[in-house]
């Protein structure tokens, strides 16, 4: 079911070079080169404890929000790295949105939710027309649109992760985020985001971090798989690297490296 | 082997022990909240008889000439007064050093510095509020050459009130989970827009909550205003009264309960007795108000 991407003609939308990411002294990930081109959906995977969550989180500087975490290295977006000290966090992240793993609507009606992001980046066109769309683009808009005042915790799990999509659609993104959307939801929830996530692709680059390998393989272009070592003067530590990243076909097809193949095959993880 | 019986045995060392140790706690549970109940029977039944609707409207009359010692509307009116300056200063200070403390320190020393200092000055007896007030404010004539005033009064209870601010903000912005703030953060919101329109809002319930209860006990003090605003026989008529001598309740009750008449002994009571209703009030209307808004929220 994947496509065949034509990636020497797509342009890099976000580059990562020679990124480590620390928190204290304590190093998560070290020396990450990734390239991620627009318009394609890129998973990351990998054990847990590799990075991959923090890479993520890296790309749109919500690592700032942790104390002690600190960065090495460019993050290169639309020709700037957005961890140069003249950038402002807040219009990085109103360029790149990100959608959590737990679905996490404001404490407001689901029309509010929808339009709160788009008061703030100064939205001025018709509010009625641009929550309508974004939740019909995040597919969550046949359950939605006779509640609209009724509160975000009224819907469902699952809705609830549509309506955080379509929160993040609201604003206009370049790029959406996603970390473990669907590990709170049921199967069928997941089957509906994974359905949104391949309309979204049209307009949107994404990026997705999964721990659901079949996910990566259904709606990803390209797959990026992290794994862990120990520290090499050991005291038992890990620090995570990218261990391979290619067109999600070479991935789980024939990897080049062992570890994916490890990982892939199910044999750790 | 002697095999003991299944059925319960009173006479069991170990049951009659554990008998005596329920009754007791029972008992001292009982002891611990009999104070509250006399004090507060004891309030009604002396000062319920006093109420009268002169009471609220009359000034009191000099002690000792007649029988008859007026009304409180002085006292109760500065109450008001004395306890709504009191928390324009602090309501807007406390629930800003809370968000501080709560949203954008990073635990370094001086939040660190600040949360001792709050605990330390929620610990400061009242009476210290007052003479600091009596040293900075009222022997040195700063606020346009008068001296004790209902502002003075309102400047020293805001001293109290402030922790109690301070801290239920904390601790209401620290309930307030993560993934909102991220939430907010993550669609471009700035700092500021979602601590205004986000985290604020969610922890309203619980701000609200501690902001009445820091307003009740403020209400109730008396030794900080003997020192500040100390007391007034006439009614407050307009703004230029707030910097002169303001009556109030609490040293209303603590000037008339001392003197040897028994009309003023009378309104004493009838003033405790409006106290101790009014905060009563305020508490329970706290209570549903945190009850009612919490059933709104969570549809």
């Amino acid at each position: 079911m994947i496509k065949n991407t034509k990636k020497s003609q797509k342009k890099n939308i976000l580059s990562l070079e020679d990124v480590s990411i620390s928190y204290g002294t304590f190093e998560a990930v070290k020396n990450v080169f990734l390239n991620f081109k627009a318009g394609d959906i890129t998973s990351l995977i990998g054990p847990s404890g590799c990075g991959k969550s923090t890479v993520l989180r890296a790309l749109n500087r919500m690592n700032d929000l942790i104390p002690n975490c600190s960065l090495k290295g460019t993050v290169l977006f639309d020709g700037t790295n957005i961890y140069d000290k003249r950038v402002d966090p807040v219009e990085v992240r109103r360029r790149i949105g990100m959608v959590f793993q737990q679905p996490n609507p404001f404490p407001k009606s689901i029309y509010e939710n929808i339009a709160f992001g788009a008061r703030i980046n100064g939205f001025t066109g018709d509010m009625d027309e641009l929550v309508e769309s974004s939740l019909r683009k995040a597919a969550v808009w046949s359950e939605c649109k006779d509640k609209l005042n009724d509160s975000g915790y009224s819907l469902s799990g699952g809705q609830q992760q549509r309506l955080c999509i379509a929160r993040t659609i609201a604003i206009e993104p370049e790029i959406i985020l996603m970390d473990e959307p669907c590990s709170a939801l049921d199967p069928i929830s997941t089957l509906k985001i994974e359905e949104t996530m391949h309309e979204l692709k049209k307009n949107y680059t994404i990026i997705i971090v999964t721990h659901n390998m079949q996910q990566a393989l259904r709606v990803s272009d390209m797959t990026a798989f992290f794994n862990a070592v120990e520290y090499e003067d050991g005291d038992g530590g890990k620090v995570g690297y990218l261990a391979e990243f290619d067109s999600t076909e070479k991935i789980f097809n024939s990897p080049k490296e062992k570890t994916t193949q490890e990982y892939i095959s199910g044999k750790f993880g | 082997m002697i095999m003991n019986s299944l059925y319960y045995q009173k006479k069991l060392s170990r049951n009659v022990g554990d008998k005596f140790f329920t009754s007791l706690s029972v008992f001292c549970a009982l002891i611990a909240i009999l104070p509250l109940i006399f004090v507060v029977t004891y309030i009604l039944i002396k000062g319920g008889a006093q109420i009268t609707p002169e009471l609220f409207t009359l000034e009191p009359n000099p002690p000792g000439d007649d029988l008859d010692a007026g009304g409180i509307n002085p006292a109760l009116i500065g109450t008001l007064v004395i306890t709504t300056i009191a928390s324009i200063i602090a309501i807007p200070v406390g629930v800003g050093g809370g968000i501080y403390l709560a949203e954008y320190s990073n635990g370094g020393p001086f939040s660190k510095f600040i949360r001792f200092g709050v605990n330390v000055l929620a610990g400061v007896p009242s009476i210290i509020a007052g003479v600091f007030i009596y040293a900075l404010i009222v022997s040195t004539k700063i606020l346009f050459g008068s001296m004790y005033s209902g502002f003075a009064g309102g400047m020293a209870l805001s001293i109290l009130m402030l922790p109690t601010v301070i801290k239920t903000t904390d601790e209401g912005l620290k309930l307030v989970p993560n993934e909102l703030r991220y939430a907010s953060l993550g669609i471009g919101a700035s700092m500021y827009t979602t601590i205004l329109k986000i985290t604020l809002p969610t922890a309203f319930r619980s701000i609200a909550t501690g902001v009445v209860l820091g307003i009740a006990r403020a209400a109730g003090e008396t030794a900080p205003l003997i020192f500040t605003a100390l007391f007034s026989y006439y009614y407050i008529v307009g703004f230029e009264d707030l910097f002169y001598e303001m009556g109030s309740l609490a040293v209303l009750i603590y000037n008339f309960a001392l003197e040897p008449y028994d009309a003023q002994n009378k309104l004493a009571w009838a003033a405790s007795f409006i106290l101790v209703i009014s905060i009563l009030t305020v508490n329970i209307f706290s209570r549903i108000f945190a009850a009612f808004t919490e059933k709104t929220k969570r549809v």
